[in-house]
């Protein structure tokens, strides 16, 4: 199995490049992931981030990208509530980059 | 994860077989073509055998030290108990009816991927086992043992097919090789040979309730989020019953309807229905699932995760169960949940309390299909719509395999369809109804690892969209499945990229004309409607 050295630490990933244990997420670990997807992350990439972070800290689950799409439109105004937003910071996808740099698990089902 | 060949490059297939034969054709674990392993975590909950560490592309599988035995008396065992496995281990001629029907083998041309050769790596190994003549002649009589290549080889072929049953249309014995895929699944289970996209939502839906892990407060959240953007769009406030005792019907449909894109405006549809008609009804934060990835798992998985939906409805004391929008949920209740679990006499023979009319045919499961329940509300004039709300989109009618294949649901979507939408374009014949392709991701196959082989399976299933969205501008591809809205949406960005992806009860909700809404300026996807604002 991969892993990710950040600090001297090594930390476990999963097939496709996840963290494989969450709770070993910390900021110098989300821009060493960041740097796997080739993000640069900036002011507005960690808006996005800790609010996934924050959402799975209450549901266990990453939210729906509606869901994520109306929280930043609340905060930062409605011309940035919209996936194309999303898709500006993170290009291969809001759904998987922005949960892998947050640390999140990969979402299942029929999704 | 394996980047995914350009459409130009997939779109070259040789379909002529080489001239080895096929016993001697080595699989080739090619990165896009097979699935992750099941996580140990997930077997341990499925309490399934041998959780370990593992990938289909390590030398060692680690299996058990005897994995011949039990796979053996594991194959003896379900000849015994399941006769239609026995016949269908002897009854193929190899007429080869079936071979050119297969998405699979269309995409991909891999001889291993027309039915009867599939079929036929597990039945040579049952003449080797079961049959005098296998045990004598041996490769003569087709026969051959079983290896760990043959059994990697098992893997590889039975996690390319998606029991989408469109082969046993044309199998002139009737074989259903769903069924075959299914046993073959089974015995890989005995000794931990299986893909993590099947067993971690199996898993999550015995700890949470549902197939993507939604707890109840986030299934709660997220139905009250999406009734926030109802509000928005129509003006009409909706509050949705959860786990409420007494009411006359629980809705259960596929998780994903209500946490993910295109199915959340599916759902925004059911629910604008319930509150113009009326219904008592309640959904369930327990039996929070329509689907049932026991099926694509083993009988015992699926047994278990079907009567979740049975439980709940008796301790719920509703009189019967409305059913989602889902695809293979309706294969399980519709083909297997009676002798499993049934028959379900603690609930009523399923009628609509608006028209009165009685489901007969749901008379054994209690558990009526929303397009059912719908078509017959709109033969009895009881929904207004504006079917222009849909003018904006050209829509066509994708038959999901299982409601179609497995339960004959032909008319009923077409039915709400065409009164819901003023442009309606059918696919060619031989793609649609019982002849419909598979949307090349069902059965657990929907993971992004797997990529190339979806889009080679999706392939005749977007040649035919592709042919009604350039003969008649077709940019709206409706269905009845979530797995079918989650994959079609990106097996169109893939091959025609034009056409978007949507349930049938999403028009159903754009086009119901509800009591005190606002004038509708934007479609439920907050896609504006040309030319409506100065209508009225």
């Amino acid at each position: 199995m991969a892993t990710l050295e950040v600090n001297g630490k090594q930390h476990e990933l999963d097939e496709d490049g996840f963290l494989a244990n969450m709770d070993e997420w910390n900021e110098d670990v989300a821009l060493a992931l960041a740097k796997t997807e080739s993000v640069e992350m900036t002011e507005a990439h960690w808006e996005v981030v800790n609010f996934l972070r924050e959402y799975y800290a209450e549901y266990k689950i990453a939210p729906m990208i509606r869901i994520l799409t109306k929280a930043i439109g609340k905060k930062l105004g409605k011309e940035k509530g919209n996936t194309k937003y999303l898709y500006e910071l993170y290009p291969a996808g809001p759904a998987k980059q922005a949960c892998k740099i947050a640390g999140l698990p990969k979402p299942t089902g029929c999704v | 994860m394996a980047k995914t060949p350009s459409p130009q490059e997939l779109s070259k297939i040789n379909h002529e077989p080489s001239n080895d034969g096929w016993m001697e054709m080595p699989v080739d674990f090619r990165p896009g073509t097979w699935c992750y392993s099941g996580k140990a975590s997930a077997l341990e909950t499925l309490e399934l055998p041998n959780p370990r560490e593992w990938q289909p592309t390590d030398e060692d599988w680690k299996l058990p030290d005897n994995w011949e035995t039990i796979i053996y008396e594991g194959f003896r065992e379900r000849l015994k108990k399941f006769r239609s496995l026995k016949i269908f281990m002897d009854t193929c001629v190899r007429c080869g009816a079936c071979a050119d029907k297969c998405h699979f083998f269309l995409g991909s041309g891999d001889p291993k991927n027309m039915p009867v050769l599939r079929a036929e790596l597990l039945r040579s190994v049952y003449r080797k086992d079961f049959t005098t003549a296998g045990k004598i002649l041996g490769k003569l009589a087709g026969a051959r043992k079983l290896t760990k290549d043959v059994l990697k080889e098992w893997f590889y072929y039975f996690y390319q097919c998606t029991e989408c049953r469109r082969c046993s249309v044309f199998c002139p014995y009737g074989i259903d090789t769903a069924e075959v895929t299914m046993m073959a699944r089974e015995l890989l289970h005995l000794v931990g040979v299986n893909i993590n996209w099947v067993l971690e939502p199996a898993a999550k839906c015995f700890t949470t309730g549902n197939h993507l892990g939604l707890l109840p407060h986030t299934f709660k959240d997220s139905i009250e989020s999406l009734c926030e953007d109802i509000e928005d769009v129509t003006g009409i406030h909706i509050d949705v019953p959860l786990n409420k005792k007494g009411a006359d019907v629980l809705f259960i449909t596929p998780s994903a309807d209500v946490f993910a894109d295109p199915g959340i405006y599916t759902f925004m549809g059911y629910l604008l229905l319930f509150e113009h008609i009326g219904l008592n009804y309640t959904m369930s934060t327990y039996a929070s699932e329509g689907g049932n990835f026991g099926l694509f798992t083993n009988n015992e998985t699926m047994k278990k995760l079907n009567s979740k939906m049975y439980a709940e409805a008796k301790r719920l004391g509703v009189k019967w169960i409305l059913g989602g929008e889902c695809g293979h949920m309706w294969r399980v209740v519709h083909q297997y949940m009676d002798t499993m679990n049934g028959p379900a006499d603690f609930l009523e023979v399923p009628k609509s309390p608006i028209t009165g009319t009685v489901f007969e045919n749901a008379a054994s499961t209690k558990m009526v299909h929303i397009t059912e329940f719908t078509a017959d509300l709109i033969k009895h004039g009881k929904l207004k719509f504006d079917p222009r709300r849909n003018d904006h989109r050209h829509v066509t009618f994708h038959d999901s395999c299982n409601p179609a294949r497995a339960m004959g649901l032909f008319e009923e979507p077409r039915y709400i369809i065409k009164q819901v939408c003023n442009n309606f374009h059918e696919m060619p014949e031989n793609t649609i109804r019982e002849q419909t392709f598979c949307c090349g991701s069902g059965t657990g196959l929907n993971t992004d690892e797997y990529m190339e082989m979806r889009m080679r399976g999706g392939l005749p299933r977007a040649s035919a969209v592709k042919h009604v969205h350039q003969k008649h501008g077709v940019d709206l591809l409706s269905c009845i499945c979530a797995i079918d809205r989650a994959t079609l949406s990106t097996l169109m960005q893939y091959w025609v990229p034009a056409v978007e992806v949507s349930g049938v009860h999403e028009l159903v909700g754009n086009a119901l004309i509800m009591e005190g809404e606002n004038e509708r300026t934007t479609d439920l996807r907050d896609e504006p409607l040309e030319g409506m604002e100065d209508d009225e």
